[in-house]
């Protein structure tokens, strides 16, 4: 297939390991954090470790948005479409992940609630104007990619003065969620986080540019290059990063440049700035309390906040203690590190949000890498 | 359905108006019904009969036998319809033990409000597969369901077929060492409806592979009498089915991403809607393992039958305790080949 094929030739791939095996010194080790789930999925998907020198390693970034999504807000999202009675419509990936007691959207559906898989935003609106008796919430999750089409949504709702439709918006920022993991203590003064470098997200800097990673790169003094999504991006940006490292260099290089620019996509920036404004902070699963890491829904908007339509109660919301989903996302742990991974905890029964989006780390891991593993685990039943 | 599809040829009745519950109450209605609907487009010496139940005659060899109930939504989708699929899945469960569907059955659950002429449209094109087949319909039953209890139509068909000596087909058959062929392209039964579901505008339509196989699992056994394991990757696809086949048979499996056939479209379609291949649902297609040295015969035998025309090996079977289905990938790395987890694609088969 045309465009697609050719990123992911098996030739091109040789010749890319060749170079990666041939620079990368074996006196040093390397480790760099794929910030997106994408990179992740990629990565196992294609088998990109296998074609990877020993001492290149990549740590698990968090930017996968169902993985990220703290548990109080998932229970705020079954609280709507139980106690408020709405139409609650979701990305497929969210319905399984498991809230407080296990209860997903994916239980409270079968016990009666109204929630709705949908592929966009504008399904959500469809099913508005099908349903004028009814309330409508789109539960928006998502990193800078995502937030535009829900920002359209909005503008449209209110051009073709819905009232019924409401956003419960969740969307979050990745560089503050890079500059809060560079600045844990855990990167900075403990060092149990090694990072020589970052690939750099793809589709969000379709978005936002290249220009925001500047700021890392100067700041942190760690090279940072954005990089596509198929597996020989990946490898191409691996090693633009070991030529860095290897050159004592920490810039922001750009790989993906058929699809990202500096600057990024200004309308739709401009776009989501008219209907979006940042939250003084918001919680992250793993990342705990980020500021200005989110979104909300400005005032001018109100009308379609579902927060501001809807009194949703305060909740005490519970992890699995034994999750270890938390410093997954952080990179102090690898799904292997987990109790759970592979004996209660699967892709059919999964405990945390890590194991339910096909960018999920554990996901990842348990679905296509599982082979790799000292011991490989039993095919779950 | 195309232009000169014979199905259109087959004129339907005055039927109108849609399911009520009078349909399934066994009074005048239902009477009715079954005259105009199902007898008359069914038709075959079986039903003739008029019996509580079909007399078959004797048969000569071990009888097999299969059931499989049909939910699909859309109902009628690109290369087929539920009625169709109906008769070519229980056909093809039969295939899959290498055995000769002879008979079906067929029972109906109906929802109030149901048109009529859709039902119509759907038990012509039943007759139509019956018939394409040569597998008669030989017993059926309706019911009714109340409006809002049921979703417009569920078909659920019972196939018995016969079994020739010295066949032994079976998912546990796979040993270290065999080869593993597909008969065709992978994904494009489930990309079809998919597509209809998500109103996907594609440049080329996708049509779904619903067909029978028997014919072509007949020459398979004609040239490779010792065939040990077939299967037809529905729900689940590609991935589902070999990892059945890898636990039945405690083995491993390893196959190769790039011999595996995917239309350029469905690829396309598959990375627009985040799916992989492997996982979509077929309705047309086998999977058959067989010794390493007769797969290029069956290779042969297969390519040389009009329903196996882009048929290929994929890969083999090895020693694993662990029953781990792998996948060299197109850029040389390996993954494992896992089942989908949950239910992502609900009712497409
Ligand atoms: S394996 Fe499951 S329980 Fe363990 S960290 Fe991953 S998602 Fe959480």
């Amino acid at each position: 297939m045309k465009y697609v094929d050719e990123y992911r030739d098996q030739e091109l791939a040789k010749t890319i390991a060749g170079a990666i095996a041939t620079e990368a010194d074996s006196e040093k080790s390397y480790h760099f954090m794929e910030f997106c789930g994408g990179h992740t999925h990629a990565m196992f998907r294609y088998g990109v470790q296998d074609l990877m020198p020993q001492n290149v390693h990549f740590v698990h970034g968090p930017g996968c948005p169902v993985c990220v999504l703290p548990i109080c807000r998932l229970d705020d999202a079954v609280e709507l479409a139980e106690r408020h009675g709405v139409i609650l419509c979701t990305y497929g990936d969210m319905m399984r992940v498991p809230g407080t007691k296990h209860r997903s959207l994916m239980r409270a559906k079968a016990d009666g609630a109204d929630v709705r898989m949908v592929y966009s935003t504008l399904d959500a609106l469809k099913i508005a104007r099908e349903n004028p008796e009814r309330q409508v919430v789109f539960f928006a999750i998502g990193f800078e990619t995502t937030t535009p089409p829900t920002a359209v949504a909005i503008k449209r709702a209110e051009a073709e003065g819905f009232k019924n439709f409401s956003v419960f918006c969740n969307h979050v920022l990745t560089p503050a969620a890079i500059s809060h993991i560079l600045e844990s203590p855990e990167v900075r003064e403990l060092g149990i986080v090694k990072i020589d470098g970052f690939l750099g997200p793809s589709h969000v800097s379709s978005v936002i540019g290249s220009q925001p990673f500047e700021f890392f790169a100067e700041e942190f003094q760690k090279p940072v290059v954005i990089a596509g999504f198929e597996p020989l991006d990946v490898m191409q940006s691996v090693l633009m990063l070991i030529r860095q490292v290897n050159e004592d260099r920490h810039e922001v290089e750009n790989e993906y440049t058929r699809v990202v620019t500096e600057e990024g996509n200004l309308k739709a920036q401009a776009l989501v700035s008219a209907v979006f404004e940042l939250r003084k902070t918001f919680d992250w699963r793993g990342l705990g309390t980020v500021p200005y890491s989110a979104l909300r829904i400005r005032d001018a908007y109100a009308d379609f906040d579902a927060e501001k339509r809807f009194e949703l109660s305060v909740k005490a919301s519970r992890e699995v203690t034994s999750c270890e989903c938390p410093s997954i996302l952080r990179g102090v742990k690898k799904p292997t590190d987990c109790k759970l991974f592979g004996t209660v905890c699967t892709p059919q029964n999964p405990i945390g949000s890590c194991m339910v989006s096909s960018e999920g780390a554990c996901a990842a891991y348990w679905t296509y890498g599982r082979f790799r593993e000292p011991k490989p685990l039993e095919a779950a039943k | 359905m195309s232009a000169n599809d014979p199905r259109l040829a087959v004129t339907t009745s005055s039927v109108r108006g849609v399911v009520d519950m009078t349909h399934g109450a066994g009074g005048r209605a239902m009477a009715e019904l079954i005259r105009d609907i199902f007898q008359r487009h069914l038709a075959n010496e079986f039903l003739a009969q008029g019996n509580d139940a079909a007399l078959l005659g004797t048969v000569c060899g071990r009888l097999v036998m299969a059931t499989d109930a049909h939910v699909i939504s859309p109902v009628f989708f690109p290369g087929g319809d539920i009625g169709a699929l109906a008769i070519h899945g229980t056909i093809n469960d039969v295939a899959m033990m290498g055995a000769r569907p002879l008979w079906l059955s067929a029972s109906f659950i109906l929802e109030e409000g149901f048109p009529l002429a859709e039902l119509e449209r759907i038990v012509v094109s039943m007759a139509f597969a019956a018939r394409e087949a040569g597998v008669p319909v030989v017993a059926g039953d309706t019911k009714v369901v109340e409006k809002g209890k049921g979703d417009g139509v569920f078909i659920s068909t019972t196939g018995v077929g016969v079994l020739a000596d010295g066949t032994d087909v079976s998912g546990s058959n796979a040993r270290p060492g065999d080869a593993i062929l597909v008969s065709g392209t992978m994904g494009d039964h489930g990309v079809a409806i998919l597509s209809k579901r998500v109103h996907l505008d594609f440049e080329t339509e996708i049509i779904s592979d619903s067909q029978p196989l028997h014919d072509l699992v007949e020459a398979m056994l004609a040239a490779i009498p010792g065939i040990r394991v077939l299967r037809d990757p529905t729900r689940g696809g590609l991935s589902a089915t070999l990892n059945e086949i890898a636990q039945q048979s405690k083995v491993g499996i390893v196959i190769r991403e790039a011999a595996v056939p995917v239309k350029p479209e469905v690829a396309a379609a598959c990375e627009l809607l985040g799916l992989d291949p492997l996982n979509v649902a077929n309705e047309g297609k086998l999977i058959v393992i067989c010794a390493a040295q007769d797969a290029e015969t069956l290779l042969t035998a297969i390519r040389a039958h009009p329903k196996g025309q882009d048929a290929a090996i994929i890969g083999e079977v090895v020693a694993d305790q662990h029953a781990l289905v792998r996948m060299k990938t197109r850029l040389g790395g390996m993954r494992v080949v896992d089942w989908i987890a949950g239910e992502q694609l609900p009712r497409i088969c």
